[in-house]
């Protein structure tokens, strides 16, 4: 039996220690019935050799062999081999929450660097430790604003990602939260019609930056406009674009969250991804999350803790302000340790990599007969082409010669069936976008 | 140590990257630049990872250090479960390759992982489905209640909005009931350490919508009454709900699900060797009963005719959306690696071993703490450091700072909440006995160093990176990053 030291030698002593002749009289003794389980439905258990294999086996049939144009706030990046070695350190992974300072420096620490990374990137006072992903940190941005704003109404554009409008949808179903969604213009935010949305009840206005569709927008007015109006400004940030990008804090944003799987977390079919969240220093006790702070040991020395634990359910239970526990703590690590890597200009050279792959490739694609382009508005690593035919049945045939050549919109967006949402990484090089446009006017015109 | 900033020179980089084969270009406005980057720490390649291979030492992880954390099932990560889940054609798969046209035929072996995982763990734990989509165990708990809220929804039951919970209950558990708009109600435990049926009977009645029962109990204890109070919340139309964070002494004995449990979520990270991560990421798939089904979340996976997966989102009644995707894959992956590798002889092995190792430890000790409940406990005992509190004024925080300079992660401190100066502790099946007598004699010495010289325990921990920290200071003046010159 793997995983278990005791033997039949030590559990024989054991049992005796404990006044019982065997197994069955400690289960009578702790008062516990059987309801006879029939588990022989279960696999019996493999070596690990067996185990390895059988993984092996179904890791292969998958498709990570195709050139990946996809992205939709979910990222193709490159992870350094130093960053995959740092977190492997099991000191970092076999640890649990950081609740006895004294064993867990390193985790705090490690997290009070990933705090002050994730303000610097977004122009914030405060970070929280981490949350789930990018869609549960957008809805707790809601609850955040009405906790502060002591309303409940969130206005939110459609050119969010319909990955978190869904899930926002879903969590608000029970709540007295009101969601009001505003069609989006074209690529971009509809930001006349979001100001006007806007009524004594709004806690919040949430929009993402760059928005779904890859669009940059500016934000500074409408910002001030959403203020003048008493809600907050909520904004879901892609945090690579941010290294080239004006910060949300500078555009006068109340509360920035994101999905920081770009940050070296793999994209492992869906997670676990990296849920980012920071505010305004006036926000920042009615945060949800853990949050690390500095202080001093005896001795005068610095150190870190988990502070403002008031707000968290271990001691507040059901006037908490949310019910979150763990975060994402390996994910955190893994984007300190990415950006750490990479430094100030190495992640701005990753930016502009996307950045300039993305124009090269769009321009290769607008050049193919019958390929238009959907607004002229600018973009960062990502955007949306239309095609002549249904964009679903083009990525089917883009997929049966090797490449993921962006995601067709139309199920998300019923009124843009022939449009196809692309993106370029750092990873994508000149031939394979060559490649890409070769093969989508080969599919279109042969 | 100091921060990596210090560490920072203008010019240094710490890995390679490939420059421009295409024409220097953006299509971003010189007004929407960001003026200065964003002052990340430049560091070379070894100054980063010596950095963090020192800061990982200024930890305690499973790997280093026996960590019997109660109701936190801290047992060994298998090494196994490491490698598959970095396997190439498992983390480098995007989620979104489903969802195109005949796209779940890209990715057969990742959606046959999550199907068989659902079906192991209904075997298991006897619910008719599993999703296996909550990123953690609070999480699950949203998702349960979710459900039951949908439920009594679709039974036109719309007065039901009170949430039971009993005193000694997590405290995620009242706090995901209020995030689904319950109002809560806390029952009382009897002097026997069991849920207080005579106060369960009276705030029953059609307001009720459920319970939320943690089995076993935190305090360690299985509830001999569980059926009846399945049955009592039946018949009064209400739901129960079961937290599965002490799964672990259950394995092969008893199906929370035979109970009469209509949902319970389980955390992968607990009683299935995820590891802890520092705080996630965890994972928490809930399994319901047949009357919940309808209202799982979507997506579905399904098994076609032929032996393919598919997924499917036509389930008009389900609650939605949880997660964004399929769950924190990753981490399904490793404990899939673990039910294989246990198998279904193997379940009844785990769960014998860590009661074993609890009440080995619970009688060694017992001569020294006090225990609430003089009962055998389940995978966890809990004492109580109250005389030595009376007596030397030594609480369970100081004891748990002597212990880690006894090399040894604490127990839980001051959990449950309704045990004064509580220590929780928990040893899982992968300790060995000897690893057991070495924290006893730490704690019998501890016992002894308080009655004879308190003031020295006071002091610990001075073994440790820092000695104690100053959590006040850091709550009223919070620095909660470093600030820019």
């Amino acid at each position: 039996m793997p995983y278990i030291a005791n033997t039949k030698a030590d559990q024989e002593e054991m049992l005796e220690a404990i006044g019982c002749k065997d197994f069955e009289e400690m289960w009578e003794k702790a008062e516990v019935f059987s309801t006879h389980p029939d588990l022989s439905k279960l696999p019996k258990g493999r070596s690990e050799y067996e185990v390895l294999n059988m993984a092996k086996k179904l890791a292969s049939q998958n498709a990570t062999d195709l050139v990946n144009f996809i992205g939709g706030g979910y990222y193709d990046h490159y992870i350094p081999a130093a960053v995959n070695e740092i977190t492997g350190r099991s000191d970092f992974y076999t640890a649990y929450t950081p609740y006895q300072p004294e064993a867990s420096q390193g985790t705090l620490q490690a997290t009070f660097e990933y705090q002050t990374a994730i303000c610097r990137l977004t122009g914030m006072y405060v970070s929280n430790a981490s949350m789930y992903d990018g869609g549960t940190a957008l809805f707790e941005a809601i609850t955040l604003a009405c906790r502060v704003k002591k309303k409940n109404k969130a206005v939110i554009s459609a050119a969010v990602s319909p990955v978190f409008r869904k899930m926002i949808h879903c969590y608000s179903s029970n709540l007295n939260v009101e969601l009001v969604e505003i069609p989006e213009d074209g690529v971009k935010s509809n930001q006349q019609m979001l100001v006007d949305a806007v009524d004594e009840e709004t806690a919040c206005v949430l929009v993402q930056h760059p928005n779904f569709f890859g669009t940059i927008e500016e934000w500074t007015d409408f910002v001030e406009k959403i203020h003048n109006k008493k809600a907050l400004a909520v904004c879901s940030v892609y945090p690579t674009a941010l290294a080239l990008l004006k910060s949300p804090g500078e555009m006068g944003f109340d509360i920035v969250t994101g999905e920081g799987q770009c940050l070296g977390n793999s994209l492992s079919f869906g997670g676990p991804y990296l849920g980012i969240m920071a505010t305004t220093k006036k926000c920042m006790r009615k945060m949800p999350g853990r949050i690390v702070g500095k202080t001093v040991d005896k001795d005068g020395r610095d150190g870190y803790v988990l502070t403002l634990q008031t707000r968290e359910q271990h001691i507040r239970r059901s006037s908490a302000v949310s019910n979150i526990c763990s975060n994402e703590g390996l994910c955190a690590l893994t984007a300190s340790a990415y950006l750490t890597c990479l430094g100030k200009e190495g992640f701005r050279h990753v930016a502009k990599l996307c950045a300039a792959k993305a124009v090269y490739l769009k321009n290769l694609l607008l050049d193919i007969e019958g390929v238009e382009p959907v607004g002229e508005e600018p973009f960062f690593n990502e955007f949306i082409i239309k095609l002549p035919c249904d964009a679903s049945e083009v990525a089917r045939k883009l997929i049966d010669i090797g490449f993921a050549g962006g995601f067709p919109l139309g199920q998300y967006y019923p009124d843009r069936s022939n449009q196809l949402l692309i993106a370029a990484t750092e990873k994508r090089t000149k031939q394979e976008i060559k490649n890409l446009a070769t093969a989508l006017e080969a599919i279109l015109w042969n | 140590m100091e921060l990596i900033y210090s560490k920072s020179r203008e010019g240094r980089r710490g890995v390679s990257l490939p420059d421009f084969d295409v024409p220097e270009a953006n299509a971003v406005p010189e007004k929407m630049m960001r003026k200065e980057p964003a002052n990340l720490p430049e560091v070379s390649e070894q100054d980063a990872v010596r950095y963090y291979i020192n800061l990982s030492k200024l930890n305690i992880g499973v790997d280093t250090n026996f960590y019997p954390l109660g109701s936190c099932t801290m047992k060994y990560n298998p090494k196994i479960n490491e490698v598959i889940a970095k396997l190439e054609g498992f983390a480098a798969l995007h989620p979104l390759l489903p969802q195109l046209k005949h796209g779940a035929a890209l990715t057969q072996g990742a959606l046959q992982v999550i199907y068989d995982m659902e079906r192991m763990l209904c075997e298991l734990l006897g619910f008719a489905q599993f999703t296996m989509q909550p990123m953690a165990g609070a999480h699950g708990e949203l998702t349960g209640i979710m459900m039951i809220a949908a439920y009594h929804k679709a039974n036109n039951d719309h007065k039901r909005k009170v949430m039971l919970i009993p005193d000694a209950a997590h405290g995620t558990n009242p706090a995901s009931a209020a995030m689904n708009g319950f109002e809560t109600r806390e029952i009382p435990t009897d002097d026997h350490g069991n849920v207080d049926i005579p106060a369960l009977k009276e705030v029953l009645g059609p307001d009720v919508a459920g319970l939320m029962l943690t089995a076993p109990s935190t305090l360690g204890l299985f509830d001999e009454n569980v059926k009846e109070v399945c049955n009592l919340c039946h018949e009064a139309g209400a739901l129960i709900y079961c937290d599965g964070a002490n799964l672990n002494a259950l394995f092969g004995r008893v199906r929370p699900g035979d109970m009469g449990f209509d949902v319970m979520h389980v955390n992968l990270h607990k009683s299935f060797s995820t590891p802890h991560g520092g705080g996630g990421p965890g994972s928490g798939p809930v399994g319901v009963s047949e009357k919940l089904a309808p209202f799982l979340p979507i997506s579905r996976i399904t098994k076609m005719k032929d032996g393919t997966y598919c997924l499917g989102y036509d389930y008009p009644k389900s609650i939605g959306f949880i997660a964004p995707f399929y769950g924190n894959f990753g981490v399904i992956l490793k404990a899939y690696a673990y039910m294989l590798s246990i198998g279904r002889d193997g379940f009844l092995r785990i769960s014998e071993n860590a009661v074993l190792n609890a009440n080995y430890i619970r009688t060694k000790l017992k001569p020294y703490y006090k225990q609430l409940f003089d009962r055998h406990c389940m995978h966890e005992c809990v004492f109580s450091v109250d005389i030595q509190k009376e007596k030397y004024d030594v609480s369970a925080m100081d004891i748990a700072k002597g212990l880690l300079d006894r090399g040894i992660h604490p127990p839980t401190m001051y959990f449950p909440l309704i045990v004064h100066e509580a220590l929780m502790i928990e040893p899982t099946e992968t300790e060995s006995k000897e690893t057991l007598e070495e924290f006893i004699d730490a704690m019998i010495e501890l016992a002894k160093l308080a009655e004879e010289n308190p003031d020295e325990i006071k002091k610990c921990p001075v073994k440790t990176p820092l000695k104690r920290l100053d959590e006040a200071l850091a709550a009223r003046k919070p620095v909660v990053k470093l600030e820019e010159k």
